[in-house]
């Protein structure tokens, strides 16, 4: 397996784009579809703006991007030194309601639930990974709720 | 993210290209709701030139969605591919958005 390779930079809105685009020549350069790189830009946007908004309550901190190739699985990790808080466990919004019910937010977790192929969250070291999966051998079957793991 | 808004057949057609993002969102539903205020009830938006849209932009829209709404008006879509559509789908904005084929096919019946 190819050694990961990684950014690191300040959980700040202004940096989202640079990490974003981190991880998109990654993928690129391993060759993964392009649709499906928009697909995890998407993911790892909303990934990093959790991180950005509620992972550091004053002062801030880092947040790190890496992304590896590993037997046709594109794997990224987000990892931050903030609050113990694993996302993937809050409720699924409701998105069979129309215009004047559906509530305004709630979406960005879904999206990397449903985008992506598999989701782990995990703690250790005072550290929170949020690892995303994509594969880049098929399309994408039908997401099943058990792509997602917590650990 | 680049936004061009013009006229045709009397519609306001929005054309937006590159990213609806965390960071561009508040501009791109600045737009709109200047488009509302100027007192547009029916807006086109055209997203075949969005590379793509995250929850922030989902949000921008339907906030924009429910003040059209509350004035009778709508928010209809054009252009929808790949990851913006994908993203469309996942998220309900499929069912309770009336998106067209093209710009032309949406003027007709607008």
């Amino acid at each position: 397996m190819p050694l990961p390779v990684n950014l690191k930079l300040p959980a700040k809105l202004q940096h989202l784009e640079q990490l974003i685009d981190f991880v998109a020549n990654c993928a690129q350069e391993h060759g993964v579809a392009q649709k499906k790189i928009g697909e995890i830009q998407v993911a790892v946007e909303e990934a990093l703006v959790n991180v950005i908004n509620y992972a550091y309550k004053d002062g801030g901190g880092d947040v790190e991007v890496t992304c590896t190739l590993d037997d046709e699985k594109f794997i990224i990790e987000i990892i931050d030194s903030g609050f113990p808080f694993d996302f993937l466990s809050l409720k699924d919004p409701d998105i069979s309601l129309n215009v004047s019910e559906r509530e305004i937010g709630g979406l960005g977790i879904y999206l990397i639930k449903r985008l992506m192929d598999h989701v782990e969250h995990k703690r250790e070291d005072n550290k929170n990974t949020l690892t995303l999966v994509v594969s880049t051998n098929q399309s994408k079957s039908e997401p099943h709720p058990d792509n997602v793991t917590k650990i | 993210m680049e936004i061009n808004i013009k006229k045709e057949k009397g519609v306001p057609l929005v054309s937006v290209k590159g990213r609806i993002d965390a960071v561009t969102a508040p501009d791109f539903e600045k737009d709109l709701s200047d488009l509302i205020e100027s007192g547009e009830k029916t807006v086109l938006v055209n997203l075949g030139e969005l590379e793509y849209i995250s929850s922030a932009g989902l949000r921008s829209i339907l906030a924009t969605a429910k003040r059209l709404k509350a004035e009778n008006g709508k928010m209809v879509f054009t252009g929808l591919k790949g990851p913006v559509e994908e993203v469309f789908k996942i998220s309900g904005f499929y069912s309770i958005f009336t998106i067209f084929e093209s710009e032309e096919a949406a003027l007709n019946q607008l």
